[in-house]
Order: structure tokens, then sequence, then C-alpha cells
């Protein structure tokens, strides 16, 4: 704990662009919904949570879902275009790819009807049609699978990318640099997002790397990097859709690096005595992403009040009905754990002495 | 016309190379795979015929050709990785275990991807270049393992592990590779089925069960024994391992009432262990004898020939162990 300095500075809020990234005041309104939409649902979560209604841990993105929201509405999305794969903090990209809030509430509920039927948790569930590929909980993994996602874009010389996401933990492990480096090798039409939220569990980057900056990890391997500030959702759109048109006609791998902020624990029983009195608090009043995007939609003209607080209840409505539809299902029968561990065998076999 | 006669080695070339020949979605990816034509030769020529773009060179990270192999068969295609040596295999054990054997049960994807490479020792390779790796992957499901022993069914099984739905290591003996020949028509479409056992030589005193190089070391012994001391002995060659036949071992212990269990593997944890549990389990009152096993002893294994002969099961270890059971 000493090793954390008492007083981080939070990167400056940069001053805002003359355009607002070439979003239309349609898609700027959009990307609010589902920044807001993302933070209602954790909040509808915790409540769940509290009721002993979600089965495991519960994981935040507060404070980073603009970055989420931003990297993913920058790609394409529809049926079979581009694919990401999101992180425990990326719900928000998960959203913008399609997948439903009220799947989001079965998976932490273990419902027998969530997409994986009970198996497993959380953001760990994909849609590859719709351009999602769900995690696994050993971090640097999602690298090379995703660079095996767009090498077959590659191959078939398809113009889709493959997106993935890192946190600045994730990035010690030989997996991220395995991937990184083959990606590199092969051009791939992927892009990297360096996720520098400051916490990796307990742990600082100054004890996780001793570089300043997570895009010069990317560098070494020959792979352009940018550091943007990751709780600006125009930046981090605007750098996202530049690598993905790069990366769209052949230019290969780009690496973004988004500075942000973990305001929650790893997960909801992590009471957090590790951070330094009064940051957590200071990144929320200073550089909350949410609160920054709408004081630019505003300064810029995009939304009145009106047409924020009108979302805003559509969204409690939503999750409403998505927390209705699914909060008294039953969980799974016991006997559906034996199915799909292979095509064939269709099933594993039930062990002797449950037939007893 | 006598069909021609082709090595252990060039049989799993021709299985590789028909399958890429019938099927645009598979592909080769490993170190040194591509003009060179890897380490033992078996994609010699794959890079020629079907382009760079199919016959990929990778860096040396194991865990990121597996990693890759795994995302590109999410998108449908059928990518085969080569391990340059299977030891190496390791390297991408979070890989496999973790993401690639669960992927179908815990998010419903489908990963047939082929990791397959040389194994085995008798070669003089040490401690790094000689591995058997099965048992730490016999452990996980979502896997299946097949280690042929002979020409046809490193052919056979080649193919089907490619058009397997399911993630498949496939082990290849090294030593097998040139020392084994066989006649294999051409032209007839060989797909040896995964999952099944191959009786390799019929007896009614003893079975061994076996697979990979000691089902040649069992023959051996198995034909000293008849002419010796007039000793039928069974030869079972396991081919899959996971999953393993349990009905071709129980038919063998039914008929002969003993076993004995011959693997490379050393033997602590070894798949002898699991084949005797299930032995036990499901023909306990046919064994008219304890089922014993004959396999490499729990150390690494090393370098020196007389180190190495000394570790690993010979065939005169086996006919010992044999006898031994057959007088119980």
């Amino acid at each position: 704990m000493n090793a954390v300095p008492a007083t981080r500075p939070t990167p400056a809020i940069g001053t805002a662009p003359a355009t607002a990234a070439g979003l239309s005041r349609d898609q700027a309104l959009d990307i609010y919904y589902y920044l807001r939409l993302t933070r209602t649902l954790e909040e509808r979560l915790v409540a769940l949570y509290r009721q002993t209604k979600v089965i495991g841990g519960l994981y935040r993105s507060l404070g980073q879902e603009g970055e989420s929201v931003a990297t993913a509405y920058a790609l394409e999305r529809g049926r079979n275009k581009d694919i990401l794969s999101p992180l425990i903090r990326n719900l928000g990209s998960l959203l913008v790819m399609g997948a439903k809030p009220v799947e989001i509430l079965r998976q932490y509920m273990a419902k027998a009807n969530s997409p994986t039927r009970g198996r497993e948790q959380n953001v760990h569930f994909n849609d590859l049609e719709k351009g999602y590929l769900g995690q696994i909980s050993h971090l640097g993994d999602m690298i090379p699978v995703m660079a095996g996602i767009a090498l077959t874009f590659k191959l078939r010389r398809e113009p889709r990318v493959g997106l993935v996401y890192i946190g600045d933990g994730g990035t010690s492990t030989g997996s991220f640099h395995e991937g990184l480096n083959f990606a590199a090798v092969q051009r791939l039409p992927m892009i990297i997002i360096g996720e520098y939220n400051h916490w990796a569990y307990s742990t600082p980057p100054e004890k996780q790397f001793a570089v300043k900056d997570l895009a010069e990890k990317a560098k070494g391997y020959g792979i352009p990097a940018v550091t943007v500030d990751g709780n600006d959702v125009f930046a981090v759109y605007e750098a996202t859709k530049f690598a993905a048109e790069r990366a769209r006609r052949g230019k290969g791998v780009h690496f973004i690096e988004v500075k942000t902020y973990r305001r929650k624990g790893h997960a909801e029983h992590d009471d957090q005595h590790y951070v330094p009195a009064g940051e957590i608090d200071r990144w929320a009043a200073e550089n909350d992403p949410v609160d920054r995007y709408v004081a630019r939609l505003q300064e810029q003209g995009m939304a009145a009040p009106d047409d924020l607080t009108d979302i805003d209840d559509r969204i409690r409505v939503e999750v409403d009905q998505a927390t209705d539809a699914c909060v008294d299902e039953p969980l799974p029968e016991g006997e559906s754990a034996l199915p799909d561990v292979y095509v064939d065998p269709p099933a594993a076999d039930k062990l002797w002495f449950r037939t007893l | 016309m006598a069909p021609p006669e082709i090595t252990f080695l060039e049989a799993l070339r021709q299985g590789l190379w028909e399958e890429m020949e019938r099927d645009e979605s598979v592909f080769i990816l490993g170190e040194d795979v591509g003009l060179y034509g890897g380490a033992f030769k078996v994609t010699d020529g794959f890079a020629k015929r079907f382009g760079e773009a199919r016959v990929i060179d990778t860096p040396i990270s194991e865990a990121a050709i597996v990693g890759a192999a795994a995302g590109a068969a999410h998108m449908g295609m059928r990518p085969v990785a080569e391990m340059q040596f299977i030891d190496f295999i390791s390297c991408a054990y979070d890989m496999l275990t973790n993401y690639v054997a669960t992927a179908r049960y815990r998010a419903g994807l489908s990963t047939p991807i082929v990791v397959r490479g040389p194994c085995g020792g008798y070669v003089r390779g040490g401690p790094f270049h000689s591995q058997n790796p099965e048992a730490a992957f016999f452990h996980t499901p979502g896997l299946k393992i097949v280690y042929p022993s002979t020409a046809r069914d490193a052919k056979g099984l080649i193919k089907s592990s490619i058009r397997d739905p399911d993630p498949v290591l496939y082990l290849e003996h090294k030593w097998l590779y040139r020392r084994i020949k066989e006649q294999l028509p051409e032209g007839e479409e060989v797909l040896t089925p995964i999952g099944e056992a191959r009786l390799a030589r019929e007896g009614k005193d003893l079975s061994i069960v076996t697979y990979g190089a000691t089902v040649w070391k069992s023959l051996e012994a198995a034909q000293l024994l008849e002419k010796e001391d007039q000793l039928s002995v069974e030869v079972l060659d396991l081919r899959t391992l996971l999953p393993l036949d349990d009905a071709a071992i129980m038919r063998s212990v039914q008929k002969t009432n003993k076993v004995l269990i011959v693997h490379e593997d050393t033997r602590t944890g070894g798949l002898a262990g699991e084949i005797t549990a299930r032995i036990n389990e499901q023909a306990f009152e046919f064994l008219d004898g304890p089922i014993m096993r004959v396999t490499a002893h729990d150390v690494p294994l090393p370098y020196a020939p007389t180190l190495e002969d000394f570790v690993l099961p010979q065939t005169e270890d086996i006919v010992k162990a044999a006898r031994w059971l057959a007088n119980y």
C-alpha cells in the first residue's frame, strides 16, 4: 500500500474538439443510451446481488462505461460484421453489440434460460453472428483467440475487424505477448484496447509493469499504438474508428490504450481498502465518463435535457421489464450438466451411484 | 499389383494432404512447417502446393498457435496445429484445457482443431524431446486424444481427427515414423473411427492393453511368449485414449481373465491406473489375477542410452511381466 502514491493525478480533461467525432445527433443519443443502460443495468444487478439473487460475484464497470461503449460503437455492427471479445468490465461493449439486458440478468442469476444454460456466468457468453465472443477468466487468452478470428477474416478476404480488450494487469500474461506478436507478424485486421484502469484486483500498475504506458508494450511488437483519455467518449470513438478503418484496409494491428479508472472493487465483495483516500471520489467528481459525455452533448447542442431524461425513463422501463421477465425463472435441472461436452458422445455418463 | 509400402510418416502426410485437398477450410500452422516442411518433414511440399496462407509459419508461441487455431475454428475453419515436439504442448496447456476444451460446454462454441506433434522416447531425445503428454490431457473433459501405432491408423486417424467436430490431440510416435511400413491402397479413403480400439493380435491366455510404440514391443513379446512358453497373448491397441473404448477392453478381459497394461508414459497418474479402475468396476468377476502395469519408471526421461533403456519399458520387461502374470 505504501507503494501507491497518496495523490495520483487524474488525466487532464482535454479541450473539446470542434466536431463531435463525425457522429450524428441520433448516434450521439444512441451512445448515451448505451452508457446509461450499462450503468442502470449494473445498478439493478447490485440490487439483485443484495437480495442474493445473483449466484456468484458481481463485477462492476463503473467509470469504464465510456471506453467500453465508444470502442464497440466504432465497429461495424450487424449480422456477421466485426467481432469483439469483452472482458468483465465491458458490459457496455456487449450491449452495443446487441446482447440483451435480460441475457445479462439471466447469466448472473444462473437461470436455465440463460445463454449458457447456467454453465457460465456474467458476460462470459457469445453470439458470433452478432459479433461478440465471451472471455474466459484466464486473462490474455482472448488475444490469440481473437488473432485466430482475424486470421480467418484475412484468409477469406473479408473486410472485417476483430477487437479485443486487455486490462493493465492482463498485459503481464504470456498469452497477451504471444498473441500480440503473432497478430503483428501476420498483419491481422485487429484492434487491441489496453484498459489502463489503475487496478488489477488490488495491484496498482507500478507493481505490474515498469513502463509508463501500455502503448509502449505494443510498440515493442511493431504495432502502432496510441494512448487516449479513456473517459472521453469522443476521443475513444475517434481513435477506434480510425484504427478500424486502417485495419479493414489491410494496415494490420492497432493498439489503443485507454486511460480510465475502476471506481468499484474487483467485485462487489471487495472493500477497496487498498485505494488511497479520496482517489475514487475525485475520479467520480471530476472525471466520470457519462457526466463528461452529457456535458459535451449539451455544450454542442446535440441533446436537450429532455432528450436525456426520456432515454433514462425508457431504460428504467426496459430494465424493469427484463428483470420481471427472468427473476423468477428456474435454475437448470442438475442432470442438464451432462450433455454437450462433445458432439459425440452427446452426453457424459451419469455415474453409477446416482442410479442406486 | 501390390499397393506400395509406405511409412507411418508418409501415411500421416498423405492423410493431411488429402484433407487439405478435400476441404479448403483445413489449414496448417506451426513452427517451421512452411517452406522448410516441418522438423520431421511431415508437411514437406505443403506450402508449395497449398500456398503459405494455408501453411503458416508461426513464431515460437505455442499458446498463440493453439489460441489462434481455436479462434479460426470458431469461424468455421479446420486448423491443424503442429507442435514441433509434443513436449512443447505444455506451453499451450492453459489454452487447451481452459479455453479450447471447455468451449462447447460453457458457451456452445464449436472448436474443431487438431493439435498434433511427435511424441515418445526410445530415440535418445532426452527430457524435452521424448515426452508422452497424454496423461496431462486425459483428465480434461472436452478434448479427445488419439495415438496411432500403425501406418493405416496414422492416416485414418489424422483424417478422422480433422473431420471431428471437437478438438483432438493427435500423438504421433517419432520412433514409429520411419520404422513402421505398411501397404496402403492408393485412392482408398482410410478413416479410422475415433473411440475404437483395434485388436492387434488375438489370444486366449492373457491380454495386453497398450497403445503407441509399446504396441510393437507387446507384439514382439507376444510372439516370443508363444514360441517359448506356448502362451496365447492378446494385444489390444487402444488407438484412441480419450474416450477409452471400454467395451473392447472388457471383451478382452472377459476372454483371457488376465490383464497387463503397458504404456511408455510414467507409472504414477498414467493411463494404466484409470484402465485398471474401469476393469475393476466393470469386469471384476472375470479376473483371475491382479491387473498389472508395465510403464516407464517415475523419473524424467534421461538422455544416455543406458539410462533411457533402463527407464523405459522394453520388450523383455513385457515378456517377464506377462510370464509372471500367466503363472499367477
